[in-house]
């Protein structure tokens, strides 16, 4: 499954930043991540199966979307104990970045690197839309470069909905850790219409919405790719 | 020899320092229940069909896991030490779950 390092040419980067996708079993957005960090932004890349343990050649880790072990149990509960997850946790608690995307996000939680959890979808639904979302602060890598405040992603989950305690949820607010929220009409029932955070240190981010599907300006609104640009 | 037709009830573990040690074989029972402020939806959902069904008088439907671990442990403590550990880390999310183990004689 793991991919060499491809050396593309960076024309418009300063700096070549390492990307690695996890790759878990049942994972189905890697290679949307894939083509935006290597083929839209001509940074290495590598896929990384889930049993590998070294992480150490990468700068940003990306915890994909898709439906991690079929989302037994509960979304991201088995995935977080694949062998590669030690490697994650280490890499995070280093300082250095993460970001879960959907299912990704679902891991993180379940890893413990973001508080909360996601639960069902309010109305039951999976849903599959786009959905514009409200930028919250730009006071992080992940959302710096945003000038517009509203932005449109695609979502596609069956369980979205943020859940935390009153107090995490205050923290998170007092903090700046919420990132992106649900602009129009809450989709999922998520508490404080939370799409996205990021952990207290905000090298962690993990969000519903699919970023890395918005890139792609022959696609259409191509909101998603400013996030992946901001990293290099 | 150990004549292991003796009881199926043990298992004989080898270890090199202690030596012989008996491990007894247990059935945990694990319910997984949602916290009371996470909203179920799939409960509510149940509740309307079974409105339908009728059962208007229903106030409430709740929707959890109910887990079976066979396991073997040296005793019952032990057992009940490490099944919180599968729980606590694996077969609930705290943030979000309760849960609550029952063990029995497993053999």
């Amino acid at each position: 499954m793991a991919q060499p390092l491809s050396q593309l040419p960076t024309p418009n980067s300063q700096l070549i930043v390492k990307f690695g996708i996890i790759v878990f079993p049942g994972s189905n957005c890697d290679r949307d991540v894939v083509y935006v960090t290597r083929d839209l932004l001509g940074q290495p890349t590598r896929t990384i199966w889930h049993e590998e343990t070294d992480l150490d050649d990468v700068d940003v880790v990306v915890v994909p979307g898709g439906f991690s072990y079929g989302d037994y149990l509960r979304c991201g509960a088995i995935a977080r104990f694949s062998p590669i997850m030690k490697a994650v946790v280490a890499h995070a608690k280093q300082g250095k970045y993460v970001l879960g995307i959907c299912n990704g996000f679902q891991v993180l939680t379940e890893a413990g690197l973001l508080p909360g959890a996601l639960v069902r979808n309010r109305d039951m639904h999976f849903i599959c839309d786009r959905v514009p979302l409200h930028v919250e602060s730009t006071d992080s890598i992940w959302t710096q470069g945003y000038n517009n405040t509203e932005i449109s992603l695609p979502i596609a989950h069956g369980e979205g909905c943020y859940h935390a305690d009153p107090e995490t949820l205050d923290r998170l607010e007092a903090n700046g850790q919420v990132l992106f929220r649900y602009a129009g009409t809450n989709p999922n029932g998520s508490l404080n219409n939370i799409a996205g955070i990021c952990n207290e240190t905000k090298n962690v981010i993990g969000m519903m919405p699919h970023p890395e599907r918005a890139a792609d300006p022959l696609l259409g609104r191509a909101d998603g790719l400013q996030l992946f640009k901001n990293l290099i | 020899m150990i004549d292991l037709s003796l009881s199926d009830r043990y298992i004989y573990n080898y270890h090199k320092v202690e030596g012989f040690s008996l491990k007894q074989k247990y059935q945990a029972r694990i319910y997984v229940t949602l916290r009371p402020s996470v909203l179920d939806p799939a409960g509510t959902a149940v509740q309307s069909g079974l409105a339908h069904m009728g059962y208007t008088d229903v106030e409430s439907v709740r929707i959890g896991k109910y887990i079976e671990v066979s396991l073997s442990a040296t005793d019952e403590t032990e057992a009940h030490k490490q099944l919180d550990v599968m729980c606590d880390q694996l077969f609930a999310n705290p943030v979000i779950e309760n849960y609550r183990v029952e063990l029995g004689d497993g053999s």
